[in-house]
């Protein structure tokens, strides 16, 4: 699975991994959905840092979590995205409910 | 002017969803002998990886079709056509809007603004119960 999930405190960490389209962001969507239900955190953290591809589908991914987490009263966080992600993520306008982390520089 | 061809790869692919991938590398691997930046394949992959996407999602909807992907170079240009004989879009204007989609939360509606911002050019044609085929192209510059 290309996601590794993290509970720290009341924020689960997301690490995506590999590529991300409609075909991989099925399963993407059940572990990561399954782990929301469960820790109902108060901050969800989505990190693109591995990810070496990413279509439409990543930014409809961030979208649906938003929906799930914001129903549990949490926030979403997208960090270590691409300048060519981020682009692709300011398209959707989604800056307006998730914050965007800029990638780390030492990286 | 369109200058005279100069390669060509001809890719029919059924719509199931681990052919988008497929696409990606097989289009990608195409133009790569023109020495492109990683930059220019990325934009190249997402492009194709929306429209491979859109037959998938879309036009076949929940049966299995074909996807029939051309890819020429015309010099440094590199066209892309990615034709399939699903559904067919009954409104392109509206399909093309930033952000509209049919398909609910998990889709975000960008698959044609995606594609119009990381290719040089995009025309689609459609008509309704006979497919839709999308046209891009891509200029590369090169290394």
């Amino acid at each position: 699975m290309p996601v590794k999930l993290n509970k720290e405190g009341t924020t689960l960490v997301a690490f995506l991994s590999g590529e991300i389209d409609h075909h991989s962001a099925i399963a993407l969507r059940e572990a990561v959905d399954g782990a929301i239900k469960l820790v109902k955190p108060e901050r969800l953290e989505i990190d693109f840092g591995d990810v070496t591809f990413m279509d439409s589908s990543g930014v409809g991914f961030v979208m649906g979590r938003y929906k799930l987490v914001n129903f549990y009263g949490g926030t979403v966080v997208v960090k270590n995205a691409s300048e060519r992600m981020e682009r692709m993520l300011s398209l959707s306008g989604i800056e307006k409910i998730a914050l965007i982390e800029k990638r780390d520089k030492a990286v | 002017m369109k200058e005279a061809k100069t390669n060509e790869m001809r890719l029919v692919l059924e719509s199931r969803s681990q052919n988008e991938g497929v696409a990606r590398i097989a289009v990608s691997g195409f133009v790569s002998t023109l020495d492109p930046t990683i930059e220019e394949i990325n934009d190249i992959k997402t492009a194709v990886s929306e429209a491979v996407t859109n037959c998938i999602v879309h036009a076949y909807e929940d049966t299995v079709g074909k996807i029939y992907i051309t890819c020429s170079m015309h010099g440094k240009s590199v066209y892309i056509k990615i034709k399939d004989n699903g559904c067919g879009i009954s409104d392109i204007e509206k399909a093309m809007t930033p952000l509209y989609t049919t398909k609910g939360d998990e889709r975000s509606g960008l698959g044609f603004a995606v594609m119009e911002s990381f290719m040089d050019s995009l025309r689609v044609r459609s008509v309704c119960g006979k497919g839709t085929t999308v046209y891009m192209k891509k200029n590369i510059s090169g290394k």
